[in-house]
């Protein structure tokens, strides 16, 4: 078979998965040149990653409430609510903030678990369990933050997280006004990458599997070198990776880990896709309900403290429609409603595209109204796109 | 010789690969009760499918002629309106409504734009008085019991002015007294001109009833006898229902039964908090190594309520009873604790309760058995495809690669999928139930194959079959189920279809 033929069948095979990374592409494209080149610039995108980590990481975790046919409204909120108390830990309590970041965390699996417990013993919709849920965080925040109002945070470390960059080597005299260190990591996920694609396509031909025809491996393998390094590139040439993208990294990281590889990765997409089946098949629906709302609310806790430490401040109404963004954005990224589909890394694609239209927007002087018509028809049509291509496959 | 009120003549009805009619003739009489009896699958539901416009009209071949007009159904409402109601198995009734509110549920009676609720309950009330029920109309349906509701949904049929009177087996969730009272009332209605059809499985309440019977078989009409002649009983109706044929579709099997007891169930009792009644009443059975017990019945009579209250009661019946594997008693909370315990379970509706099908074939095999091919909780992607490819090859299940989603597959295929992955938990005892339904006889036969290769190897099997000749082909000894007891235990060589007949219709 030709190239172009190779091309056309792979992007017939997968254009559900790549649809999203070329409506990214479209979208960023449309605003590079209607912003003349701004949109582009290092400084914007900088920016713009770390805007999206607070919803991406709810997102990330929202894709596997999704994935089991349930939903979590209590997120915003509860991010909110645990952006104060760690506020209020370092503040009040004098909790250095190594001692407050864990705190959080296991104070959001807590949270996530407790609402998990009328889902997975009762069998109450989600829907309204998290409801109630985001009334009581939404009453808790008022009244954490009642005799304060807006607390501020001076701690420096807990407010790098929001606002810092990694650090570079010392000025070793060449590459001036770039970062460094920032582009050694990009040419060692680069390489790491590489590497990895050529043992696992070594594995498979060991089994005699089939793989992609050699051309088409080494495409994809130049398209995706290429893409890393053009971010890193844009990164380094303002101050380097910031902190907040080095959390969401490692998150959707870990999180992709998970549901690929692992055994309880299985057995959440086994719950979504058929409850009843998975049960009879000796998998533990209940057990696999307190697990992803666990996550949820852990992920809940880092949104938290992410936006807390954006804004180097903890304020009454901080969490305010986060989940609606994190729904959203799973949506976009290709999540299922029906249950048993979606990737965690579709839904970060889906955070940017997000994201990428508020920022482009902004910076087109768009009216805020018409910014929430376009973000909806965004996400109908990628919706449509969605269903429209799972029936075409069928 | 009273004039037929309905004539269905030579209807054939196909389903993409099978005919479920074959050139029916069906002719009921005005004013007479008229039983309609068959297996599981003759063609009864879907003879009343056709006549109620279920199949409009085109996608069946044949005449219906009703009142002495040919009809052309479209639709359930053009039946309805001609005046055939139907009521099934399944009351069609809203629970959280008021009675008078489901009695006249879409043909409401009205003043202008508004409905006149008044007039309403005091028809309802005339309706009620007809069929012989005293509760208050104002009450919701669902603080009624399920015969009470039966009577309801006759109540409702007679509110518009039913002419023929369709019964799909409404006693089979009655308790005795209450299918006593709903054949008196099918009497007492008879004396008022309104003609019945009753599908049911209890002969013996066929039997004092019917006014004629026909016997349905593999789609075709069989006989109509008529009761007044004498000429129905017990014996007749199950020869006429049974004479299916046995094709030598079984393949041979060297049986190789040892004396040891993998499975024993003793006085194994359960109460469904759901349906709010017992399901299963005193169960005892077991099963050697290497033999295929078949459990027989008609479908509802519990035995897949059995199988799940076995397989770690996922449905959480109230269960008590003990149950030994080789010999050790356990207690199983959860297919999981099943499942370690040596037992697997095929379920009856692969895509409801069986198969994830929008995964695909490798992903569905491996499922139940995921750390197998696992290392410190991290799946091994390779060597599930090399599992996954060994079960596509031993159990021939025909898909271009074990990457192809199950919801692209035949139902043959997925039920080899199913299979695959309950062998891949190398159980002890595996439970099939139903395991050729809807699959072509090619499929089957590999399945029946399948089957007698496990049991050579030394597993147990308990089949779970509605099918007559499957049951009697397969299985080494045999137990009967009806109304959640076991009505019989027969060993091979004494079992008929007469023999299982009786005791499942019992």
């Amino acid at each position: 078979m030709s190239f172009t033929q190779n091309l056309q069948k792979i992007l017939k095979q997968n254009i559900r998965e790549y649809g999203m990374y070329i409506a990214l592409f479209v979208i960023m494209g449309f605003f590079t040149i209607t912003t003349d080149g701004v949109f582009i610039s290092p400084r914007n995108i900088s920016n713009l990653m770390n805007q999206t980590g607070y919803i991406a990481v709810l997102a990330v975790g929202m894709t596997l409430v999704i994935v089991i046919r349930h939903i979590d409204l209590s997120v915003g909120f509860l991010a909110g609510f645990l952006g104060a108390i760690a506020a209020i830990a370092m503040v009040f309590w004098h909790l250095p903030t190594f001692v407050v970041i864990p705190m959080v965390l296991a104070l959001g699996v807590v949270a996530g678990l407790i609402t998990a417990f009328p889902v997975a013993q009762l069998g109450i919709p989600a829907f309204v369990a998290s409801l109630a849920g985001w009334l009581i965080y939404r009453g808790a925040i008022l009244l954490v933050t009642m005799g304060t109002g807006t607390i501020i945070i001076p701690n420096a470390d807990f407010n790098a997280i929001g606002n810092g960059f990694i650090p570079d080597f010392p000025d070793m005299g060449f590459l001036p006004g770039v970062h460094k260190l920032t582009l050694l990591i990009g040419i060692v996920a680069i390489a790491l990458f590489i590497v990895g694609s050529f043992n696992n396509r070594k594995k498979k031909q060991a089994y005699n599997f089939e793989v992609l025809p050699m051309d088409m491996f080494i495409l994809q393998l130049v398209f995706i070198s290429v893409l890393i390094g053009y971010v890193t590139w844009i990164m380094a040439r303002y101050q380097g990776l910031s902190w907040t993208l080095v959390v969401v990294l490692i998150v959707v990281l870990i999180y992709d880990f998970i549901t690929n590889k692992t055994v309880i990765g299985r057995h959440i997409y086994a719950v979504g896709g058929n409850p009843e089946a998975a049960e009879l098949s000796g998998i533990n629906v209940k057990k696999i309900t307190y697990i992803v709302f666990g996550s949820m609310g852990m992920l809940t806790a880092l949104s938290g403290i992410l936006f807390a430490s954006r804004l180097q401040s903890a304020t009454t109404t901080a969490g305010q429609l986060f989940e609606m963004d994190a729904i959203a954005a799973a949506y976009v990224g290709g999540v299922s409603a029906a249950g048993g589909v979606g990737k965690v890394t579709g839904s970060l694609i889906g955070a940017i595209v997000m994201m990428s239209l508020t920022s482009g927007m902004n910076l087109m002087g768009i009216d805020i109204s018409l910014q929430y018509i376009v973000r909806g028809l965004v996400l109908t049509l990628a919706v449509v796109f969605d269903v429209a291509t799972r029936r075409a496959s069928k | 010789m009273s004039t037929p009120i309905l004539e269905m003549k030579n209807i054939t009805k196909e389903f993409p690969g099978v005919k479920a009619l074959n050139n029916v003739t069906f002719s009921v009489n005005q004013g007479e009760i008229h039983c309609l009896v068959g297996e599981n699958g003759a063609g009864k539901s879907t003879l009343m499918k056709v006549l109620s416009g279920v199949y409009p009209h085109g996608d069946y071949t044949g005449e219906i002629v009703f009142n002495g007009v040919e009809q052309k159904f479209k639709g359930i409402s053009d039946s309805e309106k001609a005046g055939i109601a139907i009521i099934y198995q399944e009351l069609a009734l809203v629970p959280e409504l008021t009675v008078y509110e489901n009695i006249f549920l879409g043909h409401e009676i009205k003043q202008g734009m508004v409905i006149d609720w008044n007039e309403t309950i005091k028809q309802a009330g005339i309706m009620l008085e007809k069929v012989k029920l005293k509760v208050n109309p104002e009450s919701k349906v669902k603080e009624l019991g399920v015969g009470k509701q039966q009577l309801v949904e006759i109540a409702k049929a007679l509110s518009r002015d039913v002419k023929l009177l369709i019964l799909d087996e409404p006693t089979s969730a009655l308790n005795e007294s209450d299918s006593e009272n709903l054949l008196g009332l099918l009497r007492g209605l008879k004396d008022q001109g309104v003609t019945c059809v009753l599908i049911s499985h209890k002969l013996k309440e066929v039997i004092k009833i019917a006014d004629t019977v026909t016997v349905l078989r593999d789609g075709k009409t069989i006989c109509t006898l008529d009761a007044h002649k004498g000429e129905v009983s017990e014996t007749v109706l199950i020869k006429n229902m049974v004479g299916r044929e046995i094709d030598n579709i079984y393949p041979n099997r060297q049986r190789k039964i040892e004396d040891e007891v993998v499975l024993e169930i003793k006085d194994w009792n359960a109460y469904d908090p759901k349906l709010g009644r017992d399901i299963l009443k005193n169960i005892n059975l077991f099963v050697k190594k290497g033999e295929i017990v078949g459990l027989a019945g008609l479908m509802g009579s519990g035995r897949t309520e059995f199988a799940l209250s076995v397989f770690g009661n996922p449905d959480h019946y109230h269960v008590n009873g003990e149950l030994f594997i080789k010999g050790k008693k356990h207690r199983l909370g959860h297919p999981q604790d099943a499942i370690r315990a040596g037992l697997a379970y095929v379920t009856e509706d692969r895509k409801g309760d069986g198969l994830i099908l929008i995964q695909d074939v490798k992903q569905n095999i491996t499922l139940a058995n995921l750390l197998e091919i696992a290392r410190r909780g991290v799946v091994d992607n390779n060597a599930e495809i090399v599992v996954a490819t060994d079960y596509k090859d031993s159990l021939n299940i025909k898909t271009p690669t074990v990457e192809q989603k199950v919801q692209n597959l035949s139902g043959g295929n997925q039920q080899k999928v199913s299979l695959g992955k309950w062998l891949f938990v190398k159980p002890d005892i595996l439970i099939l139930d139903e395991p050729t339904r809807g699959i072509d006889v090619g499929a089957k036969y590999e399945i029946y194959t399948i089957m007698n290769r496990l049991v050579e190897q030394g597993m147990s099997i308990i089949m779970i079959s509605s099918e007559l000749p499957e049951i009697l082909g397969m299985s080494d000894r045999i137990y009967v189920v009806s109304s959640g007891r076991i009505t019989g235990e027969l060993p091979i060589e004494e079992a008929s279809q007469e023999t299982i007949m009786h005791m499942a219709t019992n």
